[in-house]
């Protein structure tokens, strides 16, 4: 009966959607207060719906109810709690339903923190992400219904698939929807305002802080998927250019150019029209990835239900929901026309520049994930792409943006006034090229153009990022949180190039064929297979061998890589070990039994790695930071 | 120079910038795309020579074949109407079994031998590669001649 009521939360939580969006596009459009008012207790009864029906499911899953067919399909009573919980999202329904939850929470928190708001318009940003949520919730219902039975229920469930069963992935898809879902709040916003046909500073400042979370938390989903990649499917690398990969990076990028000019609307006024424009593009970009991963039409590592409904279903929504507000932008945006200009080096002109840069990136990276979906379905062959068209392709325009982020970091708003800060810019250079000179020549490897440009690019913006911190600091001005915040995002930004590009220069990797006793060299190290013995775990038995790495002959880690055999699904994984240092991942994998007593060992040592996740994770703080500063937290609105 | 002179060197710049751009992407893409060959359009010549692709099909039962103790070894990939021989030094992955699908990267050698660099096995052992699904089903009239179903058990996202 429990999960049954759930099923009835629902529907029910369809109904308050249905009328949310109905009063809180109609009333402001009908001047009706009555009905902007009853917007928000509706927001609050859908999210209350929406709440108990994911308990209900959770619980489903705690208390091993197999007799749901999705969570026979998923569990299995040897599951450890943890994972118990997560596999509520580990396949398509429930995260479906976990996604429309991470909505309706977001649409509470707009109800909630949005006090400052003219009422009419909070109506119809409420009204809009009702809309989308009945979407999702018709979607969900319709088909992918979490909550069917499976009678007789049989006596255990088939299992978690063992690569979902980790921490990191149990946060990773809760983060990234957080992200996906967040950017349409200001999707939102910007239909709100579109159909107000009015657009002022004051929007922006608003749209402003929901779009920087949103975007810090698609940053850390993102950066946990390439971090789960990285050790549990063993291939040692931190991103692959993955069908799946690109889904999530491509609103990322244009969420990245959105932030940037949505600066320049809120400080000046200025290109109101494209900041809806990529707001629009933004969310439209977050249904487009789900639609890709959802509806099986990519190849890709992961491997998801390829449903024909469930990707029509999708396909319709996404053409719904992107021609409604590409038809509303045709319609509205001449009407917010920008009134003043601004000098060749400004500030705007250096976003105007990072925004195109970003924008250009993006359209790679969709060329070259949607190509082979369009060249097949035209009949041209079934190709791949691969990291030998991004990696080009995508530097192009990123490697550009990033030297321009260092001179633009100081410019100012409207007038050309770098010449002023002309020796902040040459001395940050200079000291960035110094040091890049140093370690060149502590690790020189022969002629790679990449790698002095990435480490001299990347130290740069690190450099330029701090020195305006650095010189209100010194002559006791005081930091906003919106100028640390900032300087902490470009700082880690540099970080992350300069560790991308010691990953990509300075890696060592090799396979090895090796008995117990015996030994391989992998460039400078060595690694000696001492011991294999078997484990048993909660639900796996597992292989585990003890790898000890020399370098230069002395001994530098203790590596332990199993190879598990999970029994529910009778799936051998590989479970790397890895040695994390302050200053390089020391990584080994098992790979299969060779016969003759050897077994293959993927050795690898990665120098700087862990600074790529942990660079993103400070992106993601630098924008939290700068969500909170003290000029979006007052409560009153100016008009 | 005036607003206007201005404004319209840097949509000249622009242009120049995006296009150039598309250009080089453009030739990035000519270059660097593989495409997909099943057994039969290699044993019938369609697939390059001397360029890097794709190919992709079945291992054929007991022909996986590796000297004790070493990481060379090779396997057959078969369409069930053409076979290739598939020679490959390194790790091959957990789902890599006889009798399931199975996508090589790599080049074709002179003697007819595939060459890989790349072995990809999908993790999930009922799903096969869309594309050797649609090779095979092509050659057998529609009809699998082994479960292709992809199950849903996929990442959440």
């Amino acid at each position: 009966m429990i999960v049954e009521s759930g099923h009835f939360m629902l529907v029910l939580a369809l109904l308050a959607a249905c009328y949310q969006s109905v009063l809180g596009l109609v009333g402001p459009a009908l001047q009706r207060s009555s009905w902007i008012e009853s917007v928000r207790p509706a927001v609050y009864a859908q999210f209350v719906f929406v709440s108990l029906s994911l308990a209900v499911l959770i619980s489903a899953f705690v208390q091993n109810d197999f007799s749901v067919l999705y969570v026979a399909s998923n569990s299995n009573s040897a599951l450890p709690l943890l994972y118990r919980v997560s596999a509520v999202w580990g396949a398509h329904e429930g995260s479906l339903l976990l996604w429309a939850w991470i909505l309706v929470g977001w649409t509470l928190a707009v109800a909630l923190l949005s006090k400052g708001l003219p009422a009419a318009f909070l109506a119809r940003v409420l009204g809009v992400l009702g809309l989308i949520s009945v979407g999702f919730l018709l979607f969900t219902l319709a088909t992918s219904n979490p909550f069917e039975r499976l009678l007789p229920a049989p006596p255990d469930g088939r299992d978690l698939n063992p690569l979902l069963q980790d921490p990191a992935l149990a946060a990773h898809p809760p983060m990234l929807y957080a992200g996906y879902v967040g950017l349409a709040v200001a999707f939102a916003f910007a239909c709100a305002a579109m159909i107000e046909g009015r657009l002022d500073q004051a929007w922006a400042r608003w749209t402003r802080p929901w779009t920087s979370i949103a975007w810090a938390f698609l940053t850390v989903g993102i950066a946990l998927g390439s971090w789960w990649a990285y050790y549990e499917l063993g291939w040692g690398g931190y991103w692959f250019w993955d069908p799946v990969e690109n889904a999530s990076f491509m609103p990322w990028l244009v969420a990245t150019a959105l932030i940037h000019s949505l600066a320049v609307t809120e400080s000046r006024g200025l290109f109101k029209s494209w900041t809806l424009l990529l707001a629009i593009l933004a969310f439209s970009l977050s249904l487009l990835g789900t639609f890709l991963v959802r509806s099986g039409v990519l190849v890709s590592v992961h491997s998801f239900a390829a449903d024909p409904a469930r990707g029509f279903f999708i396909l319709v929504f996404l053409v719904l929901v992107i021609g409604s507000a590409f038809a509303l932008y045709a319609w509205r945006a001449p009407l917010l026309k920008s009134n003043s200009g601004f000098e060749f080096t400004s500030r705007e002109s250096f976003l105007l520049f990072n925004n195109i840069l970003l924008v250009v990136a993006a359209a790679a990276v969709f060329a070259g994930t949607m190509a082979p979906l369009i060249s097949d379905a035209l009949g041209l062959g079934t190709l791949s792409v691969g990291r030998q068209f991004f990696d080009p392709v995508f530097l192009l325009p990123t490697l550009p943006l990033i030297a321009l982020a260092s001179v633009g970091i100081h410019s100012s708003w409207r007038k050309s006034r770098l010449s002023e800060r002309r020796a902040a810019i040459l001395v940050t250079l200079a000291v960035a090229l110094l040091i890049a000179v140093i370690l060149l020549l502590a690790a020189w490897e022969g002629p790679k153009l990449l790698t002095p440009i990435g480490l001299i690019v990347g130290i740069w913006l690190m450099l330029s990022a701090l020195v305006d911190p650095i010189d209100r600091w010194r002559r006791g001005l005081s930091l906003g949180r919106a100028t640390i915040g900032m300087a902490l995002a470009h700082a880690a930004l540099g970080l992350f190039v300069i560790s991308v590009t010691a990953v990509e220069s300075y890696t060592r990797e090799r396979d090895l064929a090796l008995a117990v006793g015996e030994s391989g060299t992998v460039g400078e190290f060595e690694y000696r297979l001492d011991a294999l013995k078997m484990l048993e775990g909660p639900n796996y038995d597992a292989l585990r061998a003890d790898v000890t790495v020399f370098e230069n002959g002395r001994q530098i880690s203790l590596l332990h890589p199993e190879k598990r055999n999970y029994w529910v699904q009778r799936q051998m994984m590989t479970e790397a070990g890895i040695d994390m240092q302050w200053s390089r991942d020391v990584f080994a994998a098992l790979g299969e039994d060779l016969g003759a007593g050897r077994w293959s060992v993927r050795a690898q040592v990665r120098p700087l790695i862990n600074y790529v996740w942990l660079a993103a994770l400070l992106m993601a703080i630098g924008a939290v930071i700068a969500a909170t500063d003290r000029r979006y937290r007052r409560k009153d609105s100016v008009e | 120079m005036t607003p206007r002179q201005r404004r319209v060197v840097l949509v000249v710049g622009i242009l120049c910038g995006v296009s150039l751009a598309g250009l080089l992407a453009l030739s990035a893409f000519r270059e660097n795309v593989m495409f997909f060959f099943d057994p039969t359009q290699v044993a019938a010549g369609e697939a390059p020579v001397d360029k890097r692709f794709r190919l992709g099909g079945m291992v054929r039962p007991g022909t996986v074949d590796r000297e004790a103790g070493s990481l060379e070894m090779s396997f057959v990939v078969t369409d069930f109407n053409r076979d290739v021989k598939v020679v490959y030094s390194g790790i091959i992955p957990d789902l890599f079994r006889e009798n399931q699908g199975v996508v090589a990267h790599g080049r074709l050698g002179a003697d007819g031998v595939f060459v890989a660099d790349e072995i990809l096995a999908k993790h999930d052992e009922n799903y096969m590669p869309p594309e050797v699904a649609e090779a095979i089903k092509k050659k057998h009239g529609g009809v699998m001649p082994v479960n292709p179903d992809p199950r849903s058990a996929g990442a959440g996202i």
